[in-house]
């Protein structure tokens, strides 16, 4: 129902609704077996803003996922939401689907949903897999699991939405089809988007600022200005990939 | 192109009844004319016999349905003993400690190694059998429920549990399905398990069931009598298998290995 009335809103004022919410992260520490991997992080998001963080392996990019989502406590530091101090609706997106494989594509969906009722089949259809509705995610191809994931997070219609590498696993192809689809359901809806990425080309392409971690700390922090849909044929594009590519790269001694 | 797959497959289901009826006619021939005394192996046709007239007065049937409610109730007893205990000590850490020591414990005995035992405190009656029989089958069962749980994905429970599912729906869509691919290879392995122990335990103490008339017919040397028991009870245990893929076929057609 709040979908319809989005859209509607969406028709009406040619203004995306901002369901958003601001996410303040300030001093955030954590580490694991006194191996410090989070020190005294600090970022912030605005409402409604996509932003992508890039950095090596291992330097602590999903443990800052899994902070903001409440899957692990953080030693020290604040996540605030907003202004208020309700938990938002946080949905998560993972590398790998995690679609429960004994439930038929609709019911995946629709988990956590109060009742089955038009709003699985929906995002469903948003994701342009109406019509495997009633498959086992066991057939589905491996693009196609991670759609269905994303319909998953989307039915609930989140504030903020974290994605763990989400197209890592993805072809070339499949995964730009995946990008497109992820940018026009974030301008449609408006949520707040942190994006962790390997790929430099995708970080710049959907989000609005990318930002570095090295040694457990944002040490770069870029906001792209690149009007929107952005080709990756522009060169604007391939320049500013280059100067943030190299930037990652300058620091070897990541810990890892 | 349908016709020639019909008859491959007919082909297929024909061939593998050609090394039994071979067998079957060997056997038969050999009794015929000589080569074997009907009291080491009676012929085919005498089994099918004794299978006959057994069945005609009702001795069959009513030994059959004594065995086949030994096993079906030792079954439920101890499978959803083992099923509710491996449910526990999976999904809880302090009934695991609690437990599982002693239940490990009990297991390294064989279940046969107790007849003395069982004769001693149950005496030769039905609870001695139900007690024999259900300890073997416990175990499987609570084994693999105990590994299933356990070994349920993390990464589905933490998501599940980021989509709001906690406590009983938690459990019902996540953990119990994810274990039930173990659950049921325990549910196989005791079912196999059910008919050896019952044999064993009809055998040595019972005045009716299958065991009990093989028995009897062996100290009359109705060696036909003999065979057709140990025919019926290898029918049971296909049965018994049938049923477990069966299961399997219904509970796990999600799984790509099942279907
Ligand atoms: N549960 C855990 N227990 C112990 N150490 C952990 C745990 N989770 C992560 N770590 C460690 O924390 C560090 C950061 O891990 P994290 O998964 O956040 O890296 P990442 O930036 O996401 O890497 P990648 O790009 O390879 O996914 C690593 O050194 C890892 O070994
Ligand atoms: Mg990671």
């Amino acid at each position: 129902m709040q979908m319809n009335q989005t859209e509607l809103e969406c028709l009406a004022a040619a203004v995306p609704a901002r369901r958003g919410i601001r996410v303040a992260i300030s001093n955030l520490s954590k580490s694991y077996a006194e191996r410090m991997v989070l020190q005294q992080t600090q970022l912030n998001l605005d409402a409604g803003e996509f932003v992508a963080v890039v950095g090596r392996s291992g330097c602590g990019k999903s443990t800052l996922l899994r902070l903001i989502a409440e899957l692990e406590k953080a030693d020290s530091g604040q996540i605030t939401f907003a202004d208020n101090h309700h938990r938002p609706e946080t949905r998560i997106m993972f590398q790998d689907s995690r679609l429960l494989p004994w439930k038929r594509v609709l019911d995946n969906v629709a988990l956590g949903l109060p009742k089955l009722n038009d709003a699985a089949a929906q995002a469903l259809r948003q994701v342009g897999l109406e019509d495997r509705a009633a498959e086992w995610p066991a057939v589905l191809s491996g693009g196609q699991r991670q759609r269905v994931a994303l319909a998953r997070a989307l039915v609930h219609d989140p504030e903020l939405l974290l994605l763990d590498e989400p197209l890592g696993a993805l072809d070339a192809l499949t995964r730009i089809e995946m990008q497109q689809l992820i940018e026009s359901l974030w301008r449609e809806r408006g949520f707040t988007a942190l994006l962790v990425t390997h790929d430099v080309q995708e970080a710049i392409a959907l989000a609005d600022r990318v930002v570095l971690i090295e040694d457990g700390r944002i040490t770069f922090d870029e906001r792209i200005e690149l009007p929107r849909p952005r080709s990756r044929g522009h060169a604007a594009f391939a320049q500013l990939e280059e100067r943030i590519l190299a930037r990652v790269l300058s620091r070897p001694d990541c810990k890892s | 192109m349908e016709l020639r797959i019909s008859r491959n497959f007919l082909q297929a289901k024909l061939t593998c009844w050609v090394v039994p009826v071979l067998l079957l006619s060997t056997w038969e021939l050999a009794a015929q004319i000589g080569w074997l005394s009907s009291r080491i192996l009676p012929e085919p046709l005498a089994v099918a016999k004794a299978a006959w007239s057994l069945s005609l007065s009702g001795e069959l049937w009513t030994h059959l349905s004594v065995s086949l409610w030994r096993a079906v109730s030792s079954f439920m007893v101890g499978g959803s003993l083992g099923l509710l205990l491996g449910l526990l000590t999976g999904s809880f850490k302090r009934a695991e400690t609690l437990l599982d020591t002693t239940l490990q414990m009990i297991r390294n005995i064989p279940a046969l190694a107790l007849i003395p035992m069982v004769i001693l405190w149950f005496g030769i009656g039905e609870s001695a059998k139900l007690f024999l029989v259900s300890l073997g089958v416990f175990f499987p069962i609570y084994l693999n429920t105990f590994h299933g749980i356990r070994s349920v994905d993390k990464g589905l429970i933490e998501m599940a549990r980021s989509y709001g599912l906690n406590g009983w729906p938690l459990y019902r869509d996540v953990i119990l399905p994810g274990a039930l691919p173990s659950i049921l290879v325990g549910v196989r392995f005791s079912l196999g398990l059910v008919w050896v122990l019952l044999i064993v335990a009809e055998t040595i103490a019972a005045q009716s069931g299958i065991g009990y008339m093989t028995m009897n017919a062996r100290e009359f040397l109705q060696t036909d009598v003999v065979l057709v028991g140990i025919l019926l009870y290898a029918l049971l245990g296909k049965l018994a298998d049938v049923l477990s893929r069966l299961l399997e076929r219904y509970f796990l057609c999600w799984h790509p290995g099942y279907r």
